[in-house]
């Protein structure tokens, strides 16, 4: 199984903050979109950070005043990107050995998506799912 | 999740496609607490059941006795079948929202990917998908002819679909007699000259994506001796680490499959299958007629990608195949659909966990949902497009219970079948498939096979009594 059949069904929206706008527009960013990150991008080219639930909390936890704070000064910079074509497999991997959550997906240089360890964990589960259920049809009595 | 009371109005829902996907999201909308009160089930096929019936191999008969669910959904006094009905052909969106409240579209993938090499159009290069299609006799194929007077063949790609073609190339004329391939499928097979088949994979043994019972059956042939190369069967070092690290069972036994076939001395079998490893087409070369004579391949080697995928890149060593029959195999793709928003990039049509979503704004569209492989490209057994199924099914329930669906200027059941009727007289009810079901299931046990297929339409037609 590849990305791209989990980016398939996730429409085709990636929600984009850039590095000089404040915490308090990436919070409601993040509420209004209903998601757990944001890319950091000057446009919704390359990606330059990313900027998740987990910088917010420890950007607050050590600054009364963190609504003010830049969203490029608390995201995570090196951002690990994956392609549309790699295995589901090896990025959940890497997302649990180097405990992330968040991945962007580029396309030829271009962002088209981004993807959680939930997104990864359940095409797992359902990609298990399917080889029980197609063994029990197989073993149903007819 | 609150449902509305809809003893009032009753929900009517089309969905188009009637493969495993249509299935179990009709399965799960005629629950009792879903409160359907009718789906109709459309399929440009007469017969229905998708891949099940036109894409899983012949000799692999097991696998189709899931139909028998499929018949159990169909029993549902709720549940119509209307095949021979194409959307875009004899229905278009317009008339489907005069009639239902919501469309779910589970149109599979119908196309494939293209290599994009030189020569991939050239005589005697075909595909997975014209190939399977013929051999199961799907009606829209079976003209297609394929020149096995060749003696040596090469299939793209290493999914189970490649074993499959592998499998149905190399099986001896008895053993596919026994099956319930298609008879002019059965006749083109027992002339084929095939001597040599290469199955190639553009990386290495780990990144396969055959599944191990597929790779054991073709290291089990009874005519036909699969070869792998020791050197092509050990494991890279990215490879050996990443097993290592992440100690998968399944990819583990899958490479221990590999090694005992490559250790493994032929056993001077009539066909020998060459199973290659980290090579990659470049090119297909002509004749004067432009038949294909040989295929140029590169030697590829893998390198990790920052997201820890292991993806092939080619290496400055060619080779040549001498073969003059290609079949690549390098996976399905779905196709638009008309008025219905694609993600050309994915073949997929544009959605949202199964919402069709509007090119232009990437929201949702009010009663336009899609499942299975139209939805999530083409990945996956059968059975893993039911819990997909089940995720669009929950969309369009939440959708009905916030109102927010058509409203069919006609909403009964007989006005529907009436409009179907004018626009597809010959359409073919779940009851005219059991009837052909039982034909074909009788003509085959006169042959001691499954069932021998009607292939052609009007050949339903003609059986049904109707012509
Ligand atoms: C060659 C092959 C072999 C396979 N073998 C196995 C196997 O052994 N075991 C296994 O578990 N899985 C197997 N699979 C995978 C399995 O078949 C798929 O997961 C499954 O069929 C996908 O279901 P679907 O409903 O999305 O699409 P499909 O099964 O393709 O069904 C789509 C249906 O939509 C209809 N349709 C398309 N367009 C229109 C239109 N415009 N109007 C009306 N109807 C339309 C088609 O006629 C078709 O009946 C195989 C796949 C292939 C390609
Ligand atoms: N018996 C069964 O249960 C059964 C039978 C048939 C099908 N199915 C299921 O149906 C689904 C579709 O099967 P599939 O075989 O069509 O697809 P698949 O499993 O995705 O395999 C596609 C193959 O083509 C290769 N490929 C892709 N692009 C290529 C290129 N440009 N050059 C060379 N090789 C290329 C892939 O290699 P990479 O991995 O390197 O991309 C892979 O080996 C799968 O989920 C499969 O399991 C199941």
């Amino acid at each position: 199984m590849k990305i791209a059949n989990i980016l398939s069904a996730k429409g085709m929206n990636v929600f984009t903050v850039a590095p000089n706008q404040l915490l308090r527009e990436a919070i409601h960013l993040l509420v209004q979109h209903n998601v757990g990150a944001l890319v950091v991008a000057e446009k919704s080219d390359k990606p330059i950070g990313i900027i998740t639930e987990r910088d917010v909390v420890r950007a607050a936890a050590g600054n009364e005043n963190f609504f003010a704070v830049r969203v490029g000064d608390v995201m995570t910079k090196d951002v690990i990107t994956a392609a549309p074509e790699d295995d589901v497999k090896s990025v959940g991997q890497t997302m649990t050995t180097r405990r992330f959550r968040h991945m962007p997906i580029l396309d030829r240089g271009k962002m088209v998506g981004i993807i959680s360890i939930g997104d990864v964990l359940k095409a797992q589960l359902e990609e298990y799912e399917g080889l029980i259920e197609t063994l029990n049809a197989q073993i149903a009595p007819g | 999740m609150t449902v509305p009371d809809l003893t009032a109005r009753p929900i009517r829902i089309a969905i188009i496609g009637s493969g495993p996907a249509a299935f179990y999201a009709a399965d799960y909308l005629l629950k009792p607490r879903a409160r359907v009160a009718q789906i109709d089930l459309f399929d440009k096929l007469p017969t229905p059941f998708g891949l099940v019936r036109a894409g899983v191999a012949p000799d692999h008969q097991k696998i189709k006795s899931v139909t028998k669910i499929y018949d159990a959904v169909a029993a549902n006094p709720n549940f119509r079948f209307f095949g021979n009905v194409e959307y875009g052909k004899h229905l278009s969106l317009a008339d489907l929202k005069n009639y239902y409240h919501q469309i779910l579209f589970a149109t599979g993938a119908q196309t494939d990917r293209k290599m994009d090499i030189p020569g991939e159009e050239l005589r005697g290069s075909y595909t997975a998908t014209e190939f399977v299609a013929w051999y199961n006799g799907h009606p829209d194929y079976r003209e297609r002819e394929f020149d096995l007077a060749q003696e040596c063949a090469a299939i793209v790609g290493v999914g189970n679909v490649a074993v499959d073609v592998a499998r149905i190339l190399s099986r001896t004329p008895d053993e596919l007699a026994k099956t319930d391939i298609a008879d002019y499928a059965l006749d083109a097979l027992r002339a084929s000259q095939l001597k040599k088949i290469y199955l190639l994979g553009r990386r290495g043994p780990a990144q396969a994506a055959f599944t191990n019972p597929e790779i054991k059956e073709l290291g089990e042939l009874a005519d036909a001796d699969a070869i792998i190369a020791p050197q092509e069967a050990a494991l890279d070092e990215l490879s050996r680490a990443a097993l290592d690290r992440e100690k998968d069972p399944l990819t583990l036994k899958k490479t221990q499959l590999i090694q005992e076939i490559a250790a493994r001395a032929p056993a001077g079998k009539s066909r020998q299958l060459y199973i290659r490893f980290l090579v990659s087409p470049v090119e297909l070369i002509g004749d004067s007629n432009g038949h294909v004579i040989k295929m140029r391949v590169v030697k590829n080697k893998l390198a990790q990608s920052e997201s820890g995928s292991l993806n092939a890149h080619a290496t400055d060593q060619f080779e040549e195949l001498p073969v003059n029959l290609v079949f690549r195999s390098v996976g399905y793709r779905g196709i638009a659909l008309p008025e219905i928003p694609f993600n050309d990039r994915f073949g997929t049509i544009l959605n949202q966990m199964g919402r069709v979503l509007d090119s232009t704004t990437h929201s949702p569209v009010t009663g336009l949902f899609c499942s299975g492989w139209i939805k999530r490209g083409p990945s996956g057994v059968i059975g893993t497009n039911k819990p997909d199924s089940v995720e669009t099914a929950n969309a369009m329930l939440e959708d009905i219970a916030a109102e927010k669906m058509f409203a069919p200027a006609h909403a009964r059941a007989e006005q529907a079948a009436e409009f179907i009727r004018a626009r597809q007289p010959n359409f073919f009810s779940y009851a005219d498939w059991k009837k052909l079901d039982a034909l074909e299931v009788a003509r085959g046990a006169a042959q001691g096979r499954p069932r021998v297929k009607f292939t052609s339409v009007p050949e339903m037609i003609a059986a049904l009594g109707r012509a």
